[in-house]
């Protein structure tokens, strides 16, 4: 399958960029990694009139220490992301849920920034960006604004960017030294998309109880969601299967998750309850053993 | 028509020049522009893996890059493998390898796996069987089953270390 | 080099319009916008066509006369058009065909036709296809019914009636499909010095492509000629002739350049033949000890809009569901009825896996009731050697009765268990039972009839360098002839392997061709050498005798050379001999002697020859999940002599990967209105390299008494049995659940599925 016909600007700034969309609004797309858009552009899934390229713009990418966190910038490839020694320290989680995207090829040209904007709401970098507040610098017109992950991610494969706006650059939290992590998700093959996933991070008091629990699930709803009543849930309590069953039960009354070929509602409300019990456990191992000096 | 855009790139270390308009795939402009028919398309999905190409040391789905941005690049394919071999050796070790396990059998996927084991095999020298069975798990081979695919990768990284010893 | 890779001067690119709808009368086309684009050399659809290529055969054509007169069946399918004809049958069937200078400007233009569709009622389900009322798939017709038959023996009613224990169960082989990576492609063009319409086409059949496009084009045979190049895959769905390879042709023709046709995936999977899709409701009648006593089965099979391949896979279901196993009654109904769908062929296996999935599946249910191992069950029903060879009691599908004429089927499952280690496996299973763990052992026994005719030829031909050319019909697709044709020519005449060449997939080569599919090829072509290489040796004898002036008796033949024995100075080499065999003056042939040496030879078998494999499969699984993870695959398998044992494990290794893919994760899905939902790699999931584990494989030679090499086929073999060891597996890790495994692919949903029914399975009339 080829594409329809489109023109193509290949971008030296972010401003340029921004004028080509802004000149062609709505009908321009920006071309990052292109291993989301490139298969519907073949697919003749849609047929934009531009494609404004911004592989070329150097500054885009790159990966800093914050007093925030790490910055990282939009046109980051996500095979960078795996291997940082940086990311690894400060948000190991970041460098493993990289590993499930897809395949090394794949890797090599997509990007953070596109992974996020694409927003499909059964990958990994949504979700994980939802539990861990990451902060999306967007540029557009005038001033760059500043939106957390949660006014980021409005619906089925749509965030808040507007057609002519550029997201620039994430900021994602570290991950404590002495917090505990970990995702777990179903995929019907290795490096396919998720039929469920949950990413969770949690902090245990001295006692050995829960004294945060972030949970963000990915493939379960539109969007990746934050499960803010599962979380409440588990304050306070020591991990064990009661707990679990709560959070569990709590998940499932207001999870609708869609149904589609690859697996019906049913079986991802069930999948979902099953999943946060192995992450969390395995979050708390995570924990127990970082703490161990 | 939209029009068409000069691509200056340099494949299997050989400069060339042709015209590709800004939709052509690298895939297409490698295969029908410069001749290089070596690159196979499966699914111009990035899935199947036929069409993976090395791209500025990189290896990429060349059915997911635009040629129009790959102007400028340094591309390896298939056909440029044998000449990085050994030597006075006639194929590169992991092509080589192919051949003693029954490596291949219809051959259309086989470019992009050549090309997936060269970059693995040039990361690492001792690859573990399940090292190699994960970074194959993005090329798929409908005849082989993949065992003599991972047995030939063995075999050339045997291969390899052995010529780096010498 | 493969199809897409053939580059000729001045091409053009055709792109097909093809139906968005399951059903519909075709009301216009409007084709006005899409001629006015740039680079659209012309756009056809069935009023510019009509009456200049004519429908496709009749399926029956393909069936030999012994068959239709020993079974008479039921056929009476629609017969194809290269362009639909005022209706469209299924999403993907051709309505019109763009011309233009590059494909995606075709694609521009496919894009810009219009058609104006009045949607039909669509018939999605085999079943519903048969109820009183329902709509009609193909006007004229009385019912969605194209085929049916019946075959049996003994007295089925009388053994159901008596027996002991009866079983009653509904096993579903759902649709799936070959996807080979390569997906089709038709380049032609009228060469310009010969006039010859060359067809290079992505298929397992140049001859039959030849004939077909003679035929429906007008032509005369030689007056076309077809070319398989490399081809990417084929496994069954490039086995017959389809609309592209008379469309392409003809616009060649017309436009007086090259059109090159090159499929994309999402066609491929609204445009190449899917397969199996059979629902059988069987009963069988067995014993206490778990001796069968009878079978009857009735299966539907969902033929989609066109089966252009007859009652191929629906009778090699039929003759194969008896399996290895000893069953004195039995009766099988098949019946193929029409939907919606895309054409559903013959994909490796072609019948098989659907049979050996009722039948392996129903052993495994026999033991679990009468609470006995499954190894031992299909023990005490296996052929036994000293029952060799053995009248199964059925026609096979070439029309002769059905003998297995060579194996010990005990020998091949013992020689599996032990190279599965089963009874450690157990012991494995009985712990992990105890610490909450599931694992499963599945059994998949079969026979597979290999080798079937009607024949194929060999050219044997030494040419004046000494090398052997072999020119054959067959068309290999990565099954490695060129090595294996060369080992048995190299073995027959004493030369090295490098003095051989083969030439296949040419129909200039050779005059009669049949193909490469339904594991044949070593059979046919390996005999068709042996012989052709007998009748070429006694031409060389009698040469070389005349020359060296000895007795042809004298003679040997050895490394390229024939000498007199005993004095190996006294010799001529091929090359020589060759050279002397050239017409003229410097002949130095015998009077009435032919010039030139080449014999051709065609091998037509007596009928097919018996292989047969044991897989074992061994699974763990998540009950909480449900997804499976396989741990072991063993195959252990007899196809005769084998010639190139790396090349064996080849197809036994890609075979066993397609099977898995078949239990595991491929599923072809139609929505309600027989919209294609899994029509890309992302929905259609192939096993990767993570998906398909080692494979150890055990190989029995039973040498065929039917071919003068004893050789059988195993092409298709790796993928007969998986699904039904698999399931067994499964069915073994939950036998604690008494669960129901009936059907695949062992998806996890349908494995919670399974979970939470927890069913007994249904018997009737138990004692």
């Amino acid at each position: 399958m080829k594409p329809a016909p489109f023109e193509y600007v290949a971008a030296e700034s972010v401003e340029e960029a921004l004028a080509a969309l802004q000149q062609n609004n709505p009908d321009g797309k920006i071309l990052a990694g292109g291993q989301s858009l490139l298969p519907l552009l073949n697919l003749r899934l849609t047929k934009p009139k531009l494609l404004v390229d911004l592989n070329g713009i150097s500054g885009l990418d790159g990966i800093r220490e914050t007093p925030e966190g790490l910055a990282i910038g939009a046109m980051t490839r996500q095979s960078k992301l795996e291997h940082s020694l940086l990311v690894r320290q400060r948000c190991p989680l970041l460098a493993e849920a990289i590993r499930y995207i897809g395949h090394v090829a794949i890797r090599h040209r997509g990007t953070i920034g596109g992974s996020l904007a694409h927003a499909d709401p059964a990958a990994e970098l949504p979700a994980l960006a939802l539990a861990l507040d990451a902060k999306f610098a967007i540029a557009g017109r005038g001033t760059d604004r500043v939106i957390s992950a949660e006014e980021f991610f409005l619906d089925f494969l749509t965030t808040a960017l507007a057609p002519d706006e550029i997201l620039r650059q994430i900021v994602f939290p570290i991950i404590r030294p002495s917090s505990g992590y970990a995702l777990e998700e179903i995929a019907r093959r290795h490096g396919d998309f998720a039929i469920a996933g949950v990413v969770v991070i949690v902090d245990l008091d001295d006692a050995g109880k829960i004294a945060e629990a972030r949970v963000a699930l990915f493939g379960l709803a539109p969007t990746p969601v934050r499960a803010r009543q599962a979380e409440r849930a588990l304050v306070g309590r020591e991990l064990d299967d009661r707990a679990m069953l709560d959070a569990a039960v709590l998940l499932e009354e207001v999870l609708e998750p869609p149904g589609d070929i690859r697996a019906s509602s049913a079986y991802r409300k069930h999948a979902a309850a099953v999943l946060l019990s192995r992450a969390l456990k395995r979050a708390v191992q995570v924990c127990h053993t970082r703490r161990i000096p | 028509m939209t029009a068409k855009y000069p691509i200056a790139i340099t494949v299997n270390e050989k400069r060339y020049e042709a015209p590709a308009e800004p939709r052509m795939s690298l895939a297409d402009f490698l295969r029908d522009q410069l001749g290089l028919t070596g690159t196979h398309l499966g699914c111009e999905q990035g899935i199947c893996g036929s069409c993976t190409v090395l791209f500025n040391g990189e290896t990429v789905r060349s059915c997911l890059l635009l040629a129009v941005q790959a102007n400028g690049g340094v591309i390896l394919t298939i056909e440029g493998l044998a000449a990085r071999a050994e030597a006075g050796q006639p194929l590169h070790a992991i092509q080589q390898g192919f051949l003693e396990t029954g490596g291949f059998q219809c051959g259309f996927c086989t470019p992009g796996f050549l090309m997936t084991a060269y970059e693995l095999l040039n990361e690492t020298s001792s690859p573990s069987e399940d090292e190699i069975r994960e970074r194959l798990s993005g090329n798929l081979c409908r005849c082989t089953g993949y065992q003599n695919i991972v047995a030939a990768i063995l075999w050339a990284a045997e291969r390899l270390r052995r010529q780096a010893s010498r | 080099m493969y199809v897409g890779d053939v580059r000729l001067p001045n091409m053009l690119h055709a792109a097909l319009v093809r139906s968005v709808h399951a059903h519909a009368r075709i009301r216009e086309v409007d084709a006005q916008e899409a001629r006015g684009l740039d680079g659209v050399v012309g756009v056809w659809t069935e009023r510019e066509i009509k009456g200049r290529i004519s429908p496709f055969p009749e399926s029956f054509e393909i069936h030999p006369a012994r068959w239709l007169e020993g079974v008479k069946p039921v056929l009476q399918g629609p017969r194809p058009t290269a362009l639909a004809q005022g209706k469209v049958h299924y999403v993907g069937e051709p309505v019109a065909i763009v011309v233009a200078e590059d494909r995606a400007r075709a694609e521009d233009a496919v894009d810009a036709v219009a058609i104006d569709y009045e949607e039909l009622p669509v018939v999605a389900d085999p079943e519903e296809s048969l109820r009183p009322g329902a709509p009609l798939v193909h006007e004229g017709s009385t019912s969605n019914v194209v085929f049916c038959f019946s075959i049996g023996k003994g007295n089925v009613d009388q053994a159901l009636g008596a027996a002991p224990y009866r079983l009653s169960e509904r096993f579903r082989h759902h649709r799936y499909c070959a996807a080979p990576l390569e997906c089709r492609g038709v380049l032609a063009w009228v060469e310009p010095k010969t006039n010859i319409l060359t067809v290079w086409s992505s298929t397992q059949m140049p001859h039959l492509v030849r004939r077909q496009i003679a035929a429906q084009l007008g032509l005369p045979e030689e007056g076309v000629r077809v070319i398989a190049p490399d081809i990417g895959g084929g496994f069954g769905p490039k086995v017959f002739a389809y609309p592209e390879e008379m469309l392409v042709p003809f616009l060649a023709l017309e436009l007086g350049r090259p059109v090159k046709w090159i499929e994309d995936r999402s066609e491929h999977f609204i445009s190449t033949a899917h397969g199996r899709d059979q629902l059988h409701d069987v009963e069988m009648a067995f014993d206490e000890t778990g001796r069968i006593l009878a079978l009857r089965d009735r299966f539907l099979l969902d033929n989609g809009a066109y089966n252009p391949m007859g009652l191929t896979d629906a009778y090699n279901t039929a003759a194969h569901i008896q399996g290895p196993y000893k069953i004195p009654n039995l009766s099988v109904t098949g019946t193929c009825v029409s939907t919606n769908k895309v054409p559903n062929a013959p994909y490796r296996g072609a019948g098989r896996p659907e049979a050996v999935f009722v039948m392996e599946r129903s052993i495994d249910i026999i033991a679990a009731r009468l609470e006995l191992d499954p190894a031992t069950v299909r023990q005490r029903n296996l052929v036994q050697p000293e029952e060799m060879p053995y009248d199964a009691g059925i026609l096979y599908r070439d029309g002769e009765p059905i003998c297995y004429d060579s194996g010990n089927f005990p020998e091949t499952l013992k020689r599996a268990l032990e190279a599965a280690d089963y009874d450690e496996l157990r012991k494995r299973q009985r712990e992990a039972r105890k610490h909450g763990r599931y694992l499963g052992i599945g059994i998949g026994c079969y026979v597979e009839g290999t080798g079937v005719g009607s024949f194929e030829g060999a050219k044997v031909r030494i040419d004046s360098s000494g090398q052997l050319i072999i020119a054959t019909g067959a068309t290999g697709h990565g099954q490695g002839h060129e090595t294996v044709y060369a080992q048995i020519a190299a073995d027959l005449w004493g030369v090295s392997l490098d003095k051989v060449s083969l030439i296949e997939g040419d129909t200039a080569s050779i005059p009669f061709g049949c193909g490469t599919f339904g594991s044949r090829s070593t059979v046919n072509v390996g005999s068709a050498i042996h012989g052709a290489s007998t009748r070429l040796k006694e031409k060389v004898r009698r040469l070389a005798a005349h020359i060296l002036e000895a007795n042809p008796d004298d003679l040997e033949l050895d490394r390229g050379k024939v000498f007199i024995r005993g004095m190996p100075q006294r010799s001529i080499s091929f090359a020589e001999l060759a050279r002397a065999a050239v017409p003229g003056w410097a002949s130095k042939l015998p009077e009435e002697m032919e010039p030139g040496l080449e014999a051709i030879f065609y091998f037509v078998p007596p009928t097919v020859t018996w292989a047969n494999a044991t897989h074992v499969a061994v699974i763990e699984v998540d009950v909480q999940t449900g997804a499976i993870k396989l741990l072991d695959y063993t195959v252990a398998h007899d196809a005769g002599r084998l010639i190139n044992p790396l090349l064996v494990d080849g197809q036994i290794h890609g075979g066993v990967a397609q099977g898995i893919g078949a239990a595991l994760y491929e599923e072809i899905v139609y929505d309600p209105n027989c919209q294609m939902l899994s029509g890309s790699f992302v929905n259609y999931l192939l096993p990767g390299s993570m998906e398909v584990p080692s494979i150890k494989t055990v190989h029995l030679q039973s040498p065929s008494p039917l071919n003068p090499l004893g050789v059988k086929g195993l092409g298709e073999g790796g993928a007969i049995a998986p699904p039904a060891a698999i399931a067994n597996a499964l069915a073994d890790a939950l036998l604690p659940l008494a669960a129901r495994v009936n059907e695949i692919p062992l998806t996890p949903e349908r494995v919670m599925e399974i979970l939470a029914r927890k069913e007994v399975n249904v018997e009737a009339g138990a004692v």
